[in-house]
């Protein structure tokens, strides 16, 4: 997904050549490309709508960045608008002086909300609390078997009792109080948000036992009625909080935007598993570079703004403007890459780079040989590759403990290289992102190895 | 295949006729028809067998009547509707599946001119039916070579034909009928991931293939979930059938044999086989899932069917879990579950391109006869629902 994203991305900034300023035809271009990415990262479409207004505004005219290339200047905005839409406040639960502690959960049918209701349970017991879990789904069958099989497991019981929901509820709440119980978390049946008798219902639920805190369960599968469903919950029961399910699986996950935007609430937890422990405090920018599918991006686009150093990416731009990329500058590239990590993940992340190379498999051991090749050579070799003669290959290779035939093959590998630089894929994203991973000195001494 | 609007609240109900030439307001009304249905008529907290949904009471209808016009059908203008090459909108039992087209063709007077604007209205029509973005681009991108070609008319009713044959042929695919083969032991297995509603499919399917003539035997292959094995029990017993139970933890693979070498033993002919959500990046599971289905396979049980239930609310991750899962059991058919919400499952148009997968049933709330054979004419007319017909 990111690399065609990045990849577009780039097309758009070396077309249309930078003046200083991220120009509004880029940003509008960009802007769309970033449309989609979030439409099928399920994010709702009005939510889409207002964070594309914001990234505008944010964007169109800024200055251009030193250390990023203007694709990922616009990512980063994007992410930090994510974050900071997902994120902010955080819940932070106070214990009624009273108690018990009420928490009530709800949610469209198989949200997840029987299992979080556990879930939470545990993680109160874990709080040094007592809770108590309430069965109110008189409606699924063995619905609160279902919870007495999972309280059991925890050691926490459960109430129950074939009444009607608002009672089980009220008389929950009662139980607790008797037996001394400070927490109680009451789940509830499933219901569409449509279904007027239940949402009433749910109100009544809600009345019967004063909440102090009101939890929608949501799947993170959930496409665009995500906005419907918070709304309506939201409107009904006013949230506290939402409880974000699955997130073990693959989705995207732009329901959490979505519900994010539209209840302004935090999300208090995020389930992510079958199992009691699978249950996790949530981090917004981890889901923000999910829902934008571009985490490795995002984190290349953190390191090249930490590794930045302006002379020496002003060098290399230099010298690979002119086409004079030497085993020189190849070689301090690398020893900036491997600051980044890895090589063969750095390599696929860059934007611009010829799809060559970056489908080129790098090992890391490989780039430890390619080093130790580039070291054997004189100055006068590195500078000009095309004074390696066939002595001067048997030299290297022996020097750097390799084979003649590796020698080669790095020679012609970096002769494709330089052709390529020069050739119209030199683009702009290229030259940036090596300077962004360029530093004074770069070249590394054995000491810093 | 035509229903009517349940009951109560729709006293007031528009016949089609009505409908065909008053959408935008006919749109209006059926909002209001939902705030009607609030607390009044409603029977109380037993609301999977009641139903408030007057959705779920015309499944029955259409359970029954499958496919056969009945009088109230004989209102539509079919014949109009059909030369027209597009159907007179009717309500739709698919909940508020229906008229995801019309708010932003509801509003356009029959006969208006069609500009970008429309088709941008379009757009966002489709994507927040969750359509997805690449279905709705290759949808839109046919209508405007479409409209450019001059192949249609370029007005609101040339555009809505072009939709709706366009949608309908991304349906049209494979074979949607249930097969059963009634000299073996059928086994239809269900699968999908957590909570979309497989276990309460099996129990609605049950109770119709009971009633239908066949001998139906349950298998609890969900012996992981708390209490799952006690809710199949609990439908089993709804849909008098008999079922086949492991204990918690077991094998679901040897609990399915076991099921359907009950069968065999008691001559019954299909096996509904439950299995334990999972998501589809979970290689154990589905490791475990390929299992399940060579065992059941192996004499005397025959997989026929391998549904994937998928959840209507479910966004862009179906299409990921209708690959995954076919990929690694062979998919033979889809179950559309939850449409009696507010969710349009549009991610079944990806599904159905993409991989040829038929949608063959659908769900419409939580009571034993809320499900339905799907439809793809009546899932685009509900799509289309508030879209006016040329006269
Ligand atoms: N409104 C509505 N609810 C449904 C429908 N089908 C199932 N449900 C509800 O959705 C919830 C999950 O259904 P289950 O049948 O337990 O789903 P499952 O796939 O077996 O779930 P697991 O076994 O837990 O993975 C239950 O509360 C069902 O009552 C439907 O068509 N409409
Ligand atoms: N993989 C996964 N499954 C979950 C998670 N939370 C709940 N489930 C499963 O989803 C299904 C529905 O959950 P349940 O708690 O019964 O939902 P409810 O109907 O809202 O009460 C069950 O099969 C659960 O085991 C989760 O975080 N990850
Ligand atoms: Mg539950
Ligand atoms: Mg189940």
């Amino acid at each position: 997904m990111f690399e065609t994203l990045t990849e577009r991305f780039d097309q758009i900034f070396t077309r249309l050549k930078s003046r200083g300023r991220l120009g509004d035809a880029e940003v509008d271009e960009v802007l769309r490309e970033i449309r989609v990415a979030l439409l099928e990262g399920d994010v709702a479409l009005e939510v889409v709508r207002d964070l594309l207004e914001r990234i505008r505004a944010r964007c169109s005219g800024a200055e251009l960045s030193r250390s990023l290339t203007p694709a990922q200047q616009v990512i980063k905005v994007v992410n930090e608008e994510l974050t900071a839409t997902l994120g902010g406040e955080t819940l932070v639960i106070r214990y009624a002086s009273a108690p018990p502690t009420v928490v009530l959960l709800a949610g469209l049918q198989g949200a997840g909300k029987t299992t979080a209701a556990a879930k939470l349970a545990l993680w109160f017991k874990q709080q040094g609390r007592h809770p108590l879990l309430v069965g109110t789904d008189l409606q699924r069958p063995a619905a609160v078997e279902q919870l007495r099989v999972l309280g059991k497991e925890i050691g926490v019981s459960v109430f129950s009792e074939a009444s009607d929901p608002v009672t089980v509820a009220r008389r929950g709440v009662a139980e607790a109080i008797r037996v001394g119980r400070d927490v109680v978390i009451v789940d509830t049946a499933g219901r569409l948000s449509i279904d007027e008798a239940l949402m009433a219902e749910m109100r009544e639920i809600h009345d019967a036992v004063s909440p102090n805190y009101t939890l929608l369960v949501i799947d993170a599968m959930t496409g665009q009625d995500a906005v419907q469903t918070a709304r309506t919950f939201h409107d009904r029961l006013a949230l506290d909080g939402v409880i974000l399910s699955k997130v073990d699986g693959d989705a995207r996950g732009g329901a959490a935007l979505s519900v994010k935007a539209v209840v302004g609430r935090p999300i208090a937890f995020i389930s992510t598993g079958e199992r009691i422990g699978d249950f996790e405090s949530f981090h917004p920018d981890r889901m923000a570079s999910r829902i934008l599918g571009m985490g490795d991006v995002l984190s290349l686009i953190e390191r090249a703004e930490s590794v930045y150093d302006e002379a020496s990416s002003q060098r290399a731009m230099e010298s690979l403007r002119s086409g004079r990329f030497t085993f020189d500058d190849f070689l301090e590239q690398l020893e900036q890459m491997k600051k980044m990590g890895p090589l063969s993940s750095v390599l696929g992340m860059l934007p611009g780079l010829p799809k060559e190379m970056k489908n080129a498999t790098i090992e890391d051991r490989d780039v430890a040989r390619i080093e130790a090749i580039i070291r054997s050579m004189t100055s006068k070799e590195r500078q000009n590759p095309s004074v390696i003669d066939g002595s001067r290959r048997v030299r290297i290779a022996n020097g750097s403990g390799t084979t003649t035939a590796e020698v080669n093959k790095l020679l012609n590998q970096f002769k494709d290289m330089q052709k390529m630089m020069r050739s119209s894929m030199m683009s702009q994203g290229l030259a940036r992102a090596a300077k962004g991973r360029k530093k004074k000195g770069g070249r590394v001494t054995p000491a810093s190895r | 295949m035509l229903f009517r609007r349940g009951r109560g609240a729709d006293a007031s109900a528009q016949d089609d006729g009505a409908l065909a030439t008053e959408s935008a307001d006919a749109e209006e009304r059926a909002a209001i028809d939902v705030r009607d249905r609030a607390a009044p008529d409603s029977e109380e907290s037993d609301h999977g067998a009641s139903d408030q949904s007057e959705f779920g009471k015309t499944a029955v209808d259409l359970a029954g009547g499958d496919g056969e016009a009945t009088d109230a059908e004989a209102t539509l203008e079919r014949e109009e509707a059909d030369q027209a090459s597009h159907r007179v909108p009717r309500t739709s039992r698919f909940g508020r599946a229906r008229g995801f087209l019309s708010a932003p063709l509801g509003g356009l007077r029959r006969g208006a001119r069609v500009d970008a604007g429309v088709i941008e209205e379009l757009e966002e029509a489709l994507l927040l039916a969750d359509v997805g973005y690449a279905t709705t681009t290759r949808l839109l991108d046919g209508l405007r070579s479409a409209l450019a070609a001059r192949a249609i008319e370029a007005d609101t009713e040339g555009l809505v034909a072009y939709l709706r044959e366009a949608i309908l042929n991304l349906l049209l695919v494979g074979d949607a009928t249930l097969h059963h083969d009634a000299s073996v032991t059928n086994v239809w297995l269900f699968v999908g991931v957590n909570g979309v509603g497989k276990t309460t499919t099996i129990g609605k399917l049950a109770s119709r293939e009971r009633s239908r003539g066949r001998k139906v035997v349950l298998a609890a292959g969900d012996t992981f979930r708390a209490a799952a094995g006690e809710q199949l029990d609990l439908w089993a017993s709804r849909a008098q059938v008999e079922i086949v139970q492991g204990a918690n933890g077991a094998d679901p693979s040897s609990v399915i044999f076991d099921a359907i070498a009950h069968a065999n033993a008691v001559g019954a002919d299909l096996v509904l086989a439950d299995s334990a959500g999972r998501l589809h990046n979970k290689t154990n599971l589905m490791e475990e899932l390929k299992k399940v289905r060579r065992v059941a396979d192996r004499e005397p049980g025959h997989v026929v069917e391998v549904l994937l239930v998928l959840d209507a609310t479910t966004g862009q991750n179906g299409l990921t879990q209708a690959r995954e899962f076919a990929a690694a059991v062979g998919i033979t058919g889809v179950v559309l579950t939850k449409l009696d919400g507010t969710a349009k499952g549009g991610i079944v148009l990806a599904i159905s391109s993409e991989l040829g997968l038929p949608i063959k049933l659908v769900g419409l709330g939580e009571g034993i006869d809320d499900l339905a054979e799907f439809d793809p004419h009546e899932f685009v007319d509900a799509l289309f629902f508030g879209v006016e017909a040329g006269d």
